[in-house]
C-alpha cells in the first residue's frame, strides 16, 4: 500500500477515562464551534436595513426555506431548524477534508451513520406527531397488507443507503486524492479536489432533499387523502 | 492462489461489472431529462431536482459495489495478516 490508510480505520486522538475520542469527533467539534460562532457573530446585530452581510445570509435562509418549502408543501417553515443546519453542517464537513491535515468527518462511517440516525427519527417522530400513532402505523400496510414486510424493511434500507451514499462518495474521493498524491506529486490532485469540493456540495444537496422528501412522505399528502 | 490475489481480482470485478449498470441507467435518466427540459424548459428547475435525487439513488448502486471492493481490501475476513 502506497502510504493509504484503510478507510474503516478510527485513529484515535485522546481518551478521557474508557471514551476513545477519534479524530473526526474533534474535526466535529471544532466544525460546530465555527459555525455555531460564525451564525452568532453574523447575526448578533441584524438591521431592518440590511447590509452586505446580512444581504447575504438572508439570501441564503430564504434560498433554504423556498427549497424545503417546495419538497414539503405544508409545514415546511417548521424543518428549516433541522434540514437548514444539516445542509450546512455538511458543506462545510465535505469541504473540510480540502485542508491540509484534516480529514473529513464525513468519510468516516460513523458520522454519516449519526446524521442518517437523526433523519431516521425526525421522519417517524413527525409522522406520528402529524398523524397520530394509529395513522402513521396503518400508512405502512398500504396499498395491502401484504405489502407491510416489504414497507418495513424499506424504511432500514433507505436510511442504510443514505448512510452510505454520504461515506461512500466523501470517502472515495478523498481515497483517490490519497493515490494520486501518493502516485504523482504534490500540485497534480488540484483538479480532483475542486471536483470533491463539487462532490461535497451536491451530496450535501442530496442528502438534504432525500431527508425532506422523507420527511414529506411520513407526513402525508392530507389534500390528495380527503379527496380521493 | 492466496487468498490475498483472490480478494484483489474480486475487488477488481465487483467495482468493474458494478459500475456498467449505474452508467447505462444515469445516461438514459440524463438524456430523458436533457428531452424533457428541451421540450419544457418552464418545468427545468423541479425537473433538475429530481433529476439529481434520481442520479443520486441510481449512483449508490455503483458506491455499494465501491464499498463492498474496499471491505474486501481493507477488512477482508478471511485474511488473517493485518
Amino acid at each position: 500500500m502506497i502510504g493509504t490508510h484503510s478507510p474503516f480505520d478510527l485513529p484515535v486522538l485522546f481518551s478521557l477515562g474508557p471514551v476513545a475520542i477519534t479524530t473526526p469527533v474533534v474535526v466535529t467539534w471544532a466544525l460546530i464551534a465555527l459555525l455555531g460562532g460564525g451564525s452568532w457573530l453574523l447575526t448578533r446585530r441584524l438591521q431592518l436595513r440590511a447590509g452586505r452581510t446580512q444581504t447575504a445570509l438572508e439570501l441564503l435562509v430564504t434560498t433554504l426555506d423556498q427549497q424545503i418549502g417546495e419538497v414539503i408543501p405544508d409545514g415546511g417553515r417548521g424543518y428549516l431548524p433541522l434540514l437548514g443546519t444539516l445542509f450546512l453542517f455538511l458543506v462545510v464537513a465535505n469541504a473540510s477534508g480540502l485542508l491540509p491535515a484534516v480529514k473529513a468527518p464525513t468519510a468516516h462511517l460513523e458520522t454519516p451513520a449519526a446524521l442518517a440516525a437523526v433523519v431516521f427519527m425526525s421522519v417517524h417522530v413527525s409522522g406520528v406527531r402529524r398523524r397520530g400513532l394509529r395513522g402513521y402505523l396503518r400508512e405502512f400496510a398500504r396499498p395491502t397488507i401484504f405489502l407491510l414486510p416489504l414497507n418495513l424493511l424499506s424504511e432500514v434500507t433507505r436510511t442504510f443507503s443514505l448512510m452510505i451514499r454520504l461515506f461512500g462518495n466523501v470517502m472515495s474521493g478523498e481515497f483517490v486524492i490519497a493515490i494520486v498524491l501518493g502516485l504523482a506529486g504534490l500540485f497534480v490532485p488540484l483538479p480532483l479536489m475542486g471536483l470533491e469540493l463539487l462532490t461535497g456540495i451536491i451530496q450535501a444537496y442530496i442528502f438534504t432533499t432525500l431527508a425532506a422528501v422523507f420527511i414529506a412522505a411520513a407526513l402525508g399528502d392530507t389534500r390528495k387523502e380527503r379527496s380521493s | 492462489m492466496t487468498i490475498e490475489q483472490i480478494s484483489i481480482i474480486g475487488a477488481v470485478v465487483a467495482v468493474s461489472v458494478g459500475a456498467i449498470g449505474p452508467a447505462i441507467a444515469e445516461g438514459r435518466a440524463v438524456a430523458a431529462a436533457m428531452e424533457a427540459m428541451a421540450r419544457q424548459p418552464e418545468a427545468a428547475p423541479s425537473l433538475s431536482r429530481t433529476l439529481f435525487v434520481g442520479l443520486a439513488m441510481i449512483e449508490t448502486m455503483a458506491i455499494y459495489c465501491l464499498v463492498v471492493a474496499l471491505l474486501i481490501l481493507f477488512a477482508n475476513p478471511f485474511a488473517h495478516v493485518r
